[in-house]
């Protein structure tokens, strides 16, 4: 597995500013806006560009935080469960424009259940995509309004982003190439007829 | 443990089947509480709903009567979008002799991704899982352990004896018919794994045998490899309800069966009433604020005094509520590996 990196803490900082600028430019103001991290490293996002806002417009914006696994359609793919970390909208959505944050625009499949997430919490007035990376292989009709760093990609290719709120040292984007045996497998084997303890055990 | 420090990104070792809480790590117990928690936000929502089983089918096929378990796991099922198939035992063809092999086979051939199962012997749902490709949930088997009863009671309890350390020293009484319970099983696992000292308390024909579990317990935990065993709970076992009740933080009472009357394990149910029942008297030798919990159906008057019942202390009603909450919980958990 070969690692490079593509943004340094330095350029990771500079998007940040420059999407903070853009999205109060787009808007028109900082009216009725209010910015929603995706769960995990969409939340510090949130709040970094939240801190970027309230430097250069002295307005704090609120920010919520959402947890999509419940909306996720490949739950039943992924061999393992995610650990919840929870959904906090702290608003009325109905009045707002929001911004969701994420970290990697990948598939699509993400934004699109954040979406579906966000309706049940009501009916926002518009709602906008902010992503650090865009690599691309889109799988839905979906694309970010504000980017950090367009990445081209190939599928065999993982992007990392590493943010010092969540992760060890200081913040940076890599590309990795995954090998064979580093890739997760998924298990869809049926496995009928396992023995019930064997499948009952806990792990621990 | 999530106590210590960042949770992890993903579980480790969620079993396909939940047939017990025996084991049961805390990392999974805290994701259990945490989803909890998600889900009685969602279930507050004017539409409860999420697409999470979407395009699932959720079998619900119970041996014995029940209203609020299989009510509970109906609405769960339906809340997280699934295809819900009730199987009453009474219309179906056991009633024609179909062992529950061949039942959970057809059921399985006629496509279900997870199978509630209630059965009155203990041990069924292990047997149901060998010869099922989904999941199984077990929801209550003899008397051997009533998993979604005890998670609901955890997630009850520490809504309201939270605090700082949870239910770590708190002292949890199990009152009543200890020896045929299942919820008593279960409890003792997830209760004593949070830390608190668990009181088993009945008459002596009722809590017979379960001194020697008390002593295993600790003999076991003090030689087990596991990290969390040195932080289990005691468990106590006393006839003494007094003795029991002094400055309880919980008590969960039992309900007590006409038949075990009939079996000679009692004098008679006035008898066990005077002595055993839970009262507003008994419950004042409690702490002030000691909370009451029942897993359900009473017999106001035999085991519970009714203005025990529908006292500010009682969570029974919410019990019942936070069951649906739980049980959508595990419901998610029990999705992937299909």
């Amino acid at each position: 597995m070969t690692a490079r990196r593509i943004m340094t803490a330095d350029e990771v900082r500079r998007a940040l500013v420059r999407i903070s600028h853009e999205i109060v430019e787009k808007h028109g103001g900082t009216d009725g806006l209010a910015l929603v991290g995706v769960q995990r490293r969409g939340v510090p996002l949130a709040t970094r560009l939240a801190d970027a806002i309230e430097a250069h417009e002295a307005v704090r914006l609120p920010v919520g935080t959402l947890d999509i696994t419940f909306h996720r359609d490949d739950l039943a793919l992924s061999q393992r469960q995610p650990v919840v970390r929870g959904t906090e909208l702290p608003f009325e959505l109905a009045s707002l424009t929001l911004v969701i944050i994420d970290d990697v625009l990948y598939t699509g499949r993400t934004v699109r259940a954040a979406m579906d997430a966000l309706m049940d919490h009501g009916r926002p007035k518009a709602v906008r995509l902010a992503v650090l990376v865009d690599r691309g292989h889109r799988e839905l009709p979906i694309r970010a309004d504000h980017v950090g760093k367009n990445v081209p990609t190939s599928r065999e290719e993982v992007i990392r982003v590493h943010l010092k709120e969540v992760d060890e040292g200081e913040d940076e984007v890599v590309i990795e190439r995954q090998s064979d045996d580093g890739a997760e497998k998924s298990d869809t084997e049926p496995r009928r007829g396992a023995g019930a303890n064997e499948a009952a055990s806990w792990g621990t | 443990m999530t106590e210590a420090g960042e949770p992890l990104d993903s579980l480790p070792g969620w079993p396909r089947h939940l047939l017990d809480v025996a084991g049961m790590s805390q990392v999974a117990v805290e994701e259990v509480m945490r989803r909890a928690d998600e889900m009685a936000s969602v279930l507050a929502r004017p539409t409860a709903r999420l697409p999470t089983l979407q395009g699932r089918r959720v079998t619900i096929l119970f041996y014995e009567a029940s209203t609020r378990t299989r009510v509970s796991f109906e609405i769960a099922a339906k809340a997280l979008s699934a295809d819900v198939v009730n199987i009453t035992v009474a219309g179906s063809s056991v009633t024609k002799g179909e062992s529950l092999i061949d039942t959970v086979r057809t059921i399985e051939a006629l496509g279900s991704d997870v199978l509630v199962l209630r059965h009155s012997r203990s041990g069924a749902p292990y047997l149901a899982a060998q010869h099922f490709g989904g999941h199984i949930v077990n929801a209550g088997d003899g008397w051997h352990a009533h998993p979604t009863q005890a998670l609901l009671d955890l997630y009850t309890l520490r809504r309201h004896l939270g605090g700082k350390g949870g239910l770590r020293g708190r002292k949890i009484v199990i009152l009543g018919d200890i020896l045929h319970s299942r919820v008593a099983r279960s409890n003792v696992w997830t209760l004593t794994g949070a830390g608190a000292h668990v009181w088993l308390c009945g008459p002596p024909t009722l809590i017979a045998g379960f001194e020697g579990w008390a002593r295993a317990m600790r003999i076991g935990d003090a030689a087990s490899p596991a990290s969390d065993a040195s932080a289990r709970g005691e468990l106590s076992v006393t006839s003494d309800l007094d003795w029991a009740l002094r400055e309880a933080d919980a008590v969960m009472c039992l309900r007590l069966q006409r038949e075990r009357q009939e079996a000679g394990l009692l004098p008679s149910l006035r008898e066990y009433s005077a002595r055993y029942a839970l009262t507003a008297e008994r419950l004042r030798l409690a702490h002030p604020e000691a909370v009451v919990l029942h897993p359900g159906p009473m017999n106001e008057g035999t085991e519970i005094a009714p203005e025990v019942v529908t006292s500010d202390r009682s969570l029974i009603g919410e019990q019942v509520a936070n069951g649906v909450a739980v049980r959508m919980a595990l419901l998610s958990l029990m999705s992937a590996q299909a």
